[in-house]
């Protein structure tokens, strides 16, 4: 940000920062630096300082140091060659009695983001990592995914892994949660910290030691677990059961999470875990947080997209109130539209009855179109209360009542008696375009039971001339032919001029066009247009089509508890668009139920041939990379009878990974790139077979890995349905790729799993 | 994983900013602020993203709280973070405004250090933290007359000198380092948020309570207390206790650490506060209020002689008697009005056939006879959308946060009412 006179502050500092008398006062010394501190933070250059600072950092007074560290974190990429003139007294730092010093020491030299550090501080680092204060084995277990982040190209240091893993045991619970953290990011290109069953166990047992933080992230990493039987899967269930009753709503929302993957095949622990979470769910909804409410209120909208009564009893929780922010607002009544049932209709209609008068024209809007939709099954008591709200005789709450009008009109075929009987009299409340356009659309289409309806559309017709928007006056000419085929005798005039004016004098071309189509039809003869215009008037079918059907938990379980929900699903499928597939850095929680009933065998398959549809029509361009997708998982049986049907596409063989590569390791690995592992042989069993699905650019990918002798490689049989060369090829890429990461870190994980 | 973690003024001044993975620079901060801004007032403004980065925010105090992130990260939990945050500066500085934060920018970002390593949370205990930091709260004096009440004449004591001020829980937690003896006070407070629906006649059409019992303790090592609550206090609908159902709620949720045993039997909570501000008990209570609200509110229509109508609507409180009254008001049309009238504690407001709602809210200080233990009266703000002239009676809305003394769980034992500064607990 320019700054007037920014240049003159920089040399005032530097001198107060050289001068001898403020150096031995330190107060007045920490008050200087505090002042380049906060001029930093306004934005203002203060890099040419660094010099003078760097001096600072040698002092006694930690709160100098700590503003020290500050600055230099903040401009040591710009200065990198007086940032290493800061190095030794860091290090000289990390060796101090004091365990605040060598941790603020090492937690800040690590934070140098800058060319070189690296081999100054792998050193402390590793020392750090064996100290006998917990709070400077924080910092340098840190410490480590941060010398991994500056140079992500480096070789991956499998000691320090190794000691990583070691110290997942560690007396202190949040060393513990930073070595999950600092192997996740070390570790990230082969997806990961590998979650075995000693280290899951270990990690459900020391649940209780953690505070909130650690809670929710280490229940994130423990998706990556799969049970492998029932009675471990109850026994963790069991186990973290207290933790949906926290009183925190981020461990409440993580345990959901956890609970919803676990049991993705069992419906009755999904259902059973969302009962239990709906307290402390509705208690986030009331929060005093205004930002924690507007994201619970997601997560309830994502839950009732699978069960539509789960809140029901509840409904008084959404009801506005007075102070609230509008986006909230606007998410409770999207709530309430969906909790309505013969019980509470009546009270919920009440409470947006009183929305509709909102000083906030879109809140009031958004009000009445509730209303409208819940007139789709209420209709009569809807219908009242729209009719009530006309008699306001207010600009924007007569337009949003008639545009409502219009669409229940539509759907309910009933209700058209009663709407043409009350919307006499609006056309002199409506001013906006779209109000215009649905009561021209309703004289239109209803005219025959409107007595005065050729009079108002003659009225729009006279006002042609100062008419702005074109979709009204497109509006009017078929409203107006249609109403000449009801009623010609008192049309016929005005219809006339309307089409005079439009072909002779309008600009628009679409009107024109319009016009002139209108015209040459009419030329035609009566039936005809009568056959062209007069459509039905009502389509109730598309009511059923708009009501929203339920979809299945685990389309949406992935998502809970992520940024998802708190987008809307246009902005995130955008998003995720643009940064290519779901920034999550967690597998798909799908895979667990690759195990799932026979019984969805068929669903299986219909939602595969949905995929296929979805992405058939997007062929890849060529420079395009191929992109696994994590499609709806396969159950074995259907596996097998695809296996079966098809003929193999290629057979190829790879090399073996070398060493013991251990199913879950592989199958994580897999995973990762979204390749679904279905079955797998023991370690040791020869032959040992692999069988695994992959989805991409609309076909399923099928194959098995075979491995005959200890010496031989691995052949690999590659099935496919529907044929897709590219994705064939591709697919043995990924799998290649990941035979050859695991081979090359294959020694230093197997020690631990 | 959190990448940076700034701190805006309403007006978009820089006030914190710490970047924890040096993923993206600090331009960024200029960008959320335009976007925030730019937001049309439908679209939620909670979780926003530029190019890849989302932009997760809170805005407490006047000041925007922003983290951001590259990765996916639980909203839960962010948000979570980010409210906690704000409770921590004001546990440390005493209040969160720009001023405070202003002042002890050096105090924060040495919080956000000790808070945050590598954009992971670390700790966020006031207990864990107060070992690391260093640096000591300045907190802003701004002068009030209030405060000339205190002083008697040559020095003497007052009756108002014997009672602690309103403000004086809003001070940093760890200000009595310096200070020899320090104050070893515990405050409580109870504090409801009413909203309320008035139909036009006056009766009540609808009413919601949510309340809340905030502990502000700043005692450095404090012993186990005990919080008796009115041993008739009923949960739920269907329990009830004693002569009927004096003191109900409808759902209650206590702080982790409040121990229960006695609860059931005796109505007494027991907890051993840590520094710090906690809320102990949340309760909610709907439809059947026991007692009727702290205030009144009555709407009229009048047609002046000369055909334009009048709306009006006076609001009226019926607390007890020596309270001291203040008014502010936002108003969103020239021909609406609002006035105070002290001597019957009521505030009218009118306006003729605008459409708009005016905001008045009243602030009051309430000092009970007796003790004299000062009730802070918050803030009770009433709305009338004086639509439509004809209209079949919008009905009044108000919204109001008070201490409302009838319904409360009141702590009858170990300690007073509100804002009570308590000794040193050692009864207990």
């Amino acid at each position: 940000m320019p700054y007037l006179g920014s240049e003159e502050t920089v040399k005032e500092l530097k001198r107060a920062l050289s001068n001898p008398n403020v150096q031995s006062d330190r107060l007045r010394y920490r008050n200087v630096i505090l002042r380049v501190i906060r001029f930093m933070t306004q934005g203002l250059d203060m890099a040419p300082l660094f010099m003078e600072m760097v001096k600072a950092s040698a002092t006694v007074d930690i709160v100098q140091k700590k503003l020290v560290y500050l600055f230099m974190c903040s401009y040591a990429t710009l200065k990198p060659d007086l940032a290493l003139l800061a190095i030794n007294t860091l290090l000289k730092d990390c060796a101090d009695p004091n365990p605040m010093v060598r941790g603020l020491a090492l937690r800040n030299m690590c934070n140098l983001r800058m060319p070189g550090i690296s081999e100054y501080i792998q050193q402390p680092i590793l020392s750090g990592l064996r100290d006998k204060a917990s709070y400077v084995r924080r910092a340098a277990v840190l410490g480590c995914a941060k010398m991994q982040n500056l140079q992500p190209d480096a070789e991956i240091d499998g000691a320090v892994v190794n000691e990583l893993y070691g110290l997942l045991r560690d007396q202190d619970p949040v060393v513990m949660v930073n070595c999950l953290r600092a192997l996740e990011e070390i570790l990230k290109k082969e997806g990961g910290v590998v979650i075995n069953k000693p280290i899951a166990h270990h990690l459900l047992n020391r649940m209780k030691d953690l505070d909130v933080w650690g809670q929710s992230e280490v229940l994130t990493f423990l998706l990556r677990y799969r049970p492998r039987c029932h009675s471990e899967l109850f026994d963790i269930l069991n186990l973290l059961d207290n933790f949906l009753g926290s009183s925190h709503s981020g461990v409440v929302a993580a345990t959901t999470r956890l609970f919803l993957s676990l049991g993705a095949a069992l419906p009755a622990v999904q259902s059973g875990a969302l009962e239990r979470a709906r307290g402390p769910l509705l208690a986030a909804c009331t929060a005093q947080s205004r930002e924690l409410r507007f994201v619970a209120l997601c997560h309830v909208q994502q839950v009732l997209r699978s069960l539509p009564g789960h809140f029901g009893a509840h409904y008084k929780k959404f009801f506005c109130s007075y102070s609230e922010p509008n986006y909230i607002k606007f998410r409770k009544m999207e709530i309430l539209v969906e909790l309505v049932n013969d019980e509470n209709v009546g009270t919920v209609l009440e409470e947006l009855r009183g929305y509709c008068t909102d000083v906030s024209p879109e809140l009031a809007q958004a009000a009445i179109f509730a209303i409208g939709r819940i007139g789709q099954t209420y209709s009569e008591k809807c219908l009242s209360i729209l009719t009530g709200l006309l008699e306001l005789k207010q600009e924007q709450i007569t337009s949003a009542v008639v545009q409502t009008f219009r669409d229940l009109v539509w759907l309910c075929p009933q209700c058209s008696e009663s709407v043409c009987a009350s919307i006499a009299g609006c056309e002199e409340h409506i001013q906006d375009s779209e109000g215009k356009q649905a009561l021209v659309w309703l004289l239109g289409v209803h005219g025959e039971q409107i007595p005065g309806a050729p009079y108002v559309l003659e009225e729009f017709i006279d006002a042609l001339k100062t008419e702005q928007s074109p979709a009204v006056k497109l509006e009017l000419l078929t409203a107006t032919v249609r109403l000449f085929l009801s009623r010609p005798a008192e049309t016929q005039d005005m219809l006339g001029r309307l089409l005079t004016f439009c072909i002779e004098e309008e600009c628009d071309m679409s009107v024109r066009d319009r016009a002139l189509f209108c015209y040459r039809l009419l030329q035609c003869g009566v039936e005809e247009a009568h056959r062209v215009l007069g459509g039905p008037k009502s389509d109730p079918s598309l009511g059923v089509i708009a009501g929203r059907p339920e979809e299945p938990i685990n389309s949406w379980a992935g998502d809970f508890n992520t940024l998802a929900p708190v987008y809307s699903r246009e902005d995130w499928a955008a998003l995720t668009a643009t940064t290519g597939g779901s920034p999550s850095l967690i597998p798909q929680a799908t895979a667990g139920a690759a195990q799932a009933d026979p019984g969805s065998a068929e669903e299986a398959e219909a939602a595969s041939s949905a995929a296929a549809a979805a992405a058939a029509p997007s062929p890849p361009g060529p420079g395009e990379e191929l992109c696994l997708l994590s499609g709806p998982p396969l159950s074995p049986e259907l596996f097998e009878r695809h296996w079966l049907a098809l003929e193999p596409s290629r057979r190829v063989s790879l090399g073996w990974p070398g060493g013991d590569c251990l199913p879950e390791t592989l199958q994580a690995a897999l995973q990762l790139v979204n390749i679904q592992a279905l079955a797998l042989s023991r370690p040791h069993a020869r032959p040992w077979k692999a069988y695994l699905y992959a989805h991409s650019l609309g076909t399923v990918v099928l194959a098995e890995l075979l491995r005959d002798t200890d010496a031989g490689g691995l052949q690999v049989t590659v099935k496919q349905d529907p044929e897709r060369e590219e994705a064939l090829s591709s697919f043995l890429t990924v799998l290649k790729t990941v035979m050859q990461t695991l081979g090359n870190s294959s020694s230093s994980l197997s020690s631990h799993v | 994983m959190i990448s940076q973690v700034f701190l805006l003024s309403a007006e978009g001044d820089h006030l914190i900013y710490k970047d924890f993975r040096g993923e993206a620079g600090r331009d960024v901060i200029n960008v959320f602020y335009e976007k925030v801004n730019a937001l049309p007032g439908d679209q939620p403004p909670v979780v926003m993203h530029h190019e890849g980065l989302h932009f997760v925010h809170v805005r407490q105090g006047g000041l925007y709280c922003v983290a951001t992130t590259r990765s996916n990260p639980s909203p839960f939990t962010l948000t979570e973070f980010l409210n906690r945050l704000a409770a921590l500066i004001r546990d440390y500085c005493g209040s969160l405004s720009e001023q405070s934060v202003s002042l002890n920018s050096a105090l924060i970002y040495e919080l956000l250090d000790e808070m945050l390593d590598f954009g992971y949370p670390q700790t966020s205990s006031t207990e864990i933290l107060k070992n690391f930091i260093q640096t000591e709260a300045v907190t802003p004096k701004p002068f009030s007359l209030l405060d000339l009440r205190n002083v008697g004449l040559f020095g003497a004591d007052t009756q108002h000198s014997k009672v602690a001020p309103s403000a004086a829980a809003s001070r940093p937690v760890l200000s009595t380092r310096g200070e020899p003896g320090g104050k070893n006070e515990i405050f409580i407070d109870v504090i409801e948020r009413l909203t309320v629906v008035i139909g036009s006649n006056g009766t009540l059409l609808k009413a919601d309570i949510q309340g809340e019992i905030r502990l502000k303790c700043f005692v450095p090592s404090c012993s186990e207390m005990r919080i008796g609550l009115n041993e008739e206090f009923s949960i739920g609908k269907t329990q009830l206790r004693g002569y009927g159902a004096a003191v109900r709620v409808d759902e209650c949720s206590f702080h982790e650490a409040v121990k229960l045993d006695e609860f059931e039997n005796q109505r007494v909570l027991r907890v051993t506060p840590s520094q710090g501000e906690h809320t102990v008990m949340q309760y909610q209570l709907s439809d059947e209020l026991p007692s009727p609200p702290p205030f009144r509110l009555f709407h009229s229509l009048e047609r002046e002689p000369s055909g334009r109508q009048e709306n009006g609507g006076t609001g009226s409180l019926s607390s007890p008697p020596s309270l001291s009254l203040s008014l502010s008001q936002e108003l969103s049309s020239p021909d609406q009005s609002a006035e105070l009238q002290p001597i019957s504690r009521a505030c009218a407001g009118r306006s003729h056939g605008s459409r708009g709602a005016a905001l008045c809210t009243v602030q009051g200080l309430w000092r009970a006879p007796g003790s004299a233990p000062p009730l802070c009266w918050k803030s009770g703000r009433s709305a009338c959308p004086s639509s439509c002239p004809s209209s079949p009676a919008p009905g009044c809305r108000s919204d109001s946060s008070a201490c409302h003394p009838p319904s409360l769980p009141c702590p009858s034992a170990g300690y007073d009412t509100s804002r009570t500064p308590t000794p040193t607990p050692s009864a207990c």
